[in-house]
């Protein structure tokens, strides 16, 4: 059994090597390569300067600009480092909201932001995706319904015509990956820069 | 559900299905010691591996050593994690400045990466430097996988050989299967996931400014790599906190089907190489048919539980299923079967939520752990976990017709039945006998984030997860506290290793016997009366250990929605 001390320790070291350094830093110098743009995190510039990624969500509560669905993620505390406190969309610690199917507290949250949508288009019937979090808390989308709920509203912010906008949601949204696969989608961070593109024009 | 929804169902099953023949019979090959298509470039480093480690590769190993020598590799396993853990804020690679991990919880993840659990007590992008990413978790992703298929594989031979001391040797076994398998399918895989927008990236986390002029931090790191073999080796432990839910972790839809593809495709072709193995692929796919069984039930129930949603979302008329703790991307069917996939095989990513899933939708997951995620399983460990069952199948199936219970070739005997036994004993003992501590401890209960019979499970996901090497979660339970970061330890270990030394047992005790050719008395085990068996023996023994624990759990907690109770 003592033999087997020696490789314990030397194949361990080796593999650990090939599969721990040399392969990641391999694939990262490749992909770096090949896919530099995602391998970056597929981020987004506008004029110089970082606005977001095309993967990552965003916090937007202007009227002006179509939300996305709420978000869980929260942030260290600043006056007590043992507590949290709620920040929406927070790309540097990713969650959800964990809230089971009988609690008082989700129903609370959900009734509350019914409520809100409701009185902001009462007509249109409320998506279930504008009213649960995502399980990251950084879903870049929603789904077609919960943009075109939003029309009435931008449109009005924007004095544009709610047709104009629509158009715009129609040109955003994302099919099924051939035809088939994943759910129909529209990127809210792309909508909104197309949409302050459109206002620039 | 919907039409499009089970079309999604049904091409995932058919591509793993397609997938079984030309892996089981490429990893044959690798453990048979053969020639690949790749040799000419691998087997240099392969014989170098060897000369420096002073392995002999044509010595062969009995169980007993093969065991000893697997411990030993988890030994200097688990001192390399966590001494990267604890060293992380002095080392390299550590842009984010993460300071020191603290001891429990270094304890915790490093045990929980040596048994292939990557339960996640820890943060990932909010705690680990990328050296500790890379050198501490990408590496034993790749070794515990590569050491489950090895336990395999020495479980296989001591049904093939007869009359024999030996079993294998481990390191071979070890090398071949990272060099030959994991590494070259995770290189292709790698650049697969960046191409659909993984990052991949040893540059610090980028500051963004939003559209409405706020501050958005993005965290970044080589996901790609670490993603790949935490899918294909079933390890589930995520780059990011949110893991296989983040955008950076799983970006499309597209990427979403291949990791689920890849969560499977190694533990489904191991029943084909144990078929090609004992001389007989039926005897893989009659193996592989008990799995797909209990598979696809568990799926119909669960996507059927989270199309219909919840009592919450239908008093608001909000129709669509329960998003909650979903991604769009994904939508209701994709996450149903990711949660039903994940916890078949002993992965343990996540791309949704289990936490907030229906009652019932959230209790196929916890079923799939509690039968010992033999449903396709942990790559390695789902064999030799559904192999146990098998053997108590037949032994169950001898006493009906008092006749010694045969097995491929080899009778079944006192000896191999009590060992399968206090593997399958063993398990229960762990997840039942510390969700019964931990909700009676008031600091454990503490930890709890739902009220209710929600809070109760919650606890037993944890010990449930963590014993059976799966490492999802009802996330909302704080597992970070001294308390739980101990005891799950204890968990993972026990559920791990005291599962592994009875099956090498078992395989030991198999090599030395002699074969007997089957005789006109022999129950056939290729048929569908020997796959209803197996699966009527895996729910009996199943029901009979946890349904008591359900029922205070999930299952008053559905009835408590029908009725409209919150807590």
């Amino acid at each position: 059994m003592l033999r087997e001390i020696r490789p314990a320790i030397l194949v361990l070291v080796l593999l650990t090597a090939i599969t721990g350094l040399a392969y990641p830093l391999a694939m990262t110098a490749i992909a770096g390569v090949i896919f530099p743009k995602q391998a970056q995190g597929s981020l987004i510039e506008k004029d110089g300067k970082v606005v977001g990624s095309a993967l990552i969500g965003q916090e937007f509560k202007e009227e002006k600009y179509f939300h996305g669905r709420p978000s869980a993620t929260v942030a260290p505390d600043p006056n007590d480092s043992t507590k949290t406190v709620p920040a929406p969309y927070n790309a540097a610690n990713s969650g959800g909201s964990n809230l089971g199917p009988t609690s008082k507290a989700l129903n609370d949250r959900v009734k509350e932001d019914v409520e809100k949508l409701k009185a902001e288009n009462p007509t249109a019937s409320v998506p279930v995706d504008l009213v649960t979090t995502s399980a990251s808390g950084l879903d870049p989308d929603i789904s077609p319904d919960a943009a075109l709920f939003q029309v009435p509203r931008v449109a009005k912010a924007r004095s544009m015509s709610e047709d104009a906008v629509r158009e715009l949601v129609t040109q955003n949204t994302q099919g099924r990956f051939a035809g088939v696969i994943g759910e129909p989608r529209v990127n809210v961070l792309a909508l909104n820069l197309a949409l302050d593109a459109a206002k620039a024009k | 559900m919907t039409v499009i929804g089970w079309i999604q169902i049904i091409l995932f099953c058919a591509i793993v299905i397609a997938l079984v023949k030309p892996l089981g019979w490429y990893m044959t090959r690798v453990f048979n010691g053969e020639r690949t298509f790749l040799s000419p470039m691998l087997r240099p480093l392969e014989r170098g591996i060897y000369w420096v480690g002073g392995v002999d590769e044509r010595r062969e190993q009995h169980w007993l050593t093969y065991t000893v020598a697997m411990l030993l590799f988890h030994v200097g396993g688990f001192a390399l994690i966590y001494g990267l853990m604890r060293l992380q804020a002095v080392l390299p690679f550590n842009p984010a400045g993460q300071t020191a991990v603290a001891e429990d919880l270094s304890f915790n993840t490093a045990i929980s990466f040596i048994t292939n659990t990557n339960w996640q007590n820890y943060g990932g992008e909010s705690t680990l430097s990328y050296l500790v990413q890379m050198l501490g978790l990408t590496h034993q992703n790749f070794l515990s996988a590569a050491t489950g298929i090895a336990l395999a594989m020495a479980l296989i031979r001591g049904f093939t050989r007869s009359s024999m001391r030996t079993v294998g040797n481990f390191w071979v076994d070890v090398t071949r299967c990272t060099l030959y398998v994991l590494l070259p399918i995770c290189i292709v895989y790698t650049l697969f996931l960046v191409w659909q927008g993984m990052p991949q990236t040893l540059g610090a986390y980028v500051d963004a400014t939003t559209l409405e002029g706020g501050k958005q931090t993005i965290a970044l790191g080589p996901v790609a790599s670490q993603v790949a073999i935490k899918m294909l080796g079933t390890n589930g432990g995520g780059f990011f906190n949110a893991n296989a839910a983040h955008p950076f972790e799983n970006p499309t839809a597209l990427s979403n089907l291949v990791q689920m593809i890849s969560i499977f495709a190694l533990g489904a072709a191991l029943t084909n190489v144990f078929g090609r193995m004992v001389g007989n692929q039926r005897q893989g796919w009659a193996i592989f048919a008990v799995m797909g069984v209990l598979f696809v039930a568990g799926v119909a129930v669960t996507y059927w539980a989270e199309a219909n949603g919840t009592s919450i979302l239908h008093a608001f008329d909000l129709t669509g299923g329960n998003m909650e703790g979903k991604e769009v991307r994904f939508g209701i069917v994709a996450s149903s079967l990711f949660a039903v996939v994940t916890t078949a095989a002993s992965c343990g990513a996540v791309n949704a939520m289990h936490d907030s899933f229906t009652a019932l939708g959230g209790m196929i997951p916890l079923i799939n752990m509690q039968l010992g995620e033999i449903i396709i399983g942990g790559v390695g460990a789902g064999l030799y976990g559904m192999l146990i069952f098998v053997i108590i199948s037949i032994f169950v199936a001898g006493l009906m017709v008092g006749r010694t219970p045969e097995y491929v070739g080899k009778k079944i005997e006192a000896r191999e039945v009590k060992m399968a036994m206090l593997a399958i004993l063993v398990l229960p003992l762990m997840y039942l006998g510390w969700t019964a501590v931990g909700v009676v401890l008031p600091s454990a209960v503490a930890s709890m984030a739902n009220a209710g019979p929600h809070g109760f499970t919650e606890v037993l996901y944890a010990y449930t997860s963590g014993t059976g090497n799966n490492g999802s979660a009802f996330a909302g339970l704080t597992g970070n506290t001294l308390f739980y970061n101990l005891t799950l330890a204890c968990a993972m270990f026990v559920g791990r290793f005291f599962m592994i030394v009875p099956a090498m047992a078992i395989a030991g005790s198999l090599a030395e016997k002699k074969s007997h050719p089957p005789s006109a008395g022999t129950f056939p085990t290729t048929g569908g009366l020997f796959v209803g068996l197996v699966v009527g023996v895996i729910v009996i023994i199943g029901g009979l250990t946890f349904f008591p624990a359900l029922a205070l759990g999930p299952i008053v907690e559905h009835l408590a929605m029908n009725a409209n109770t919150l807590f």
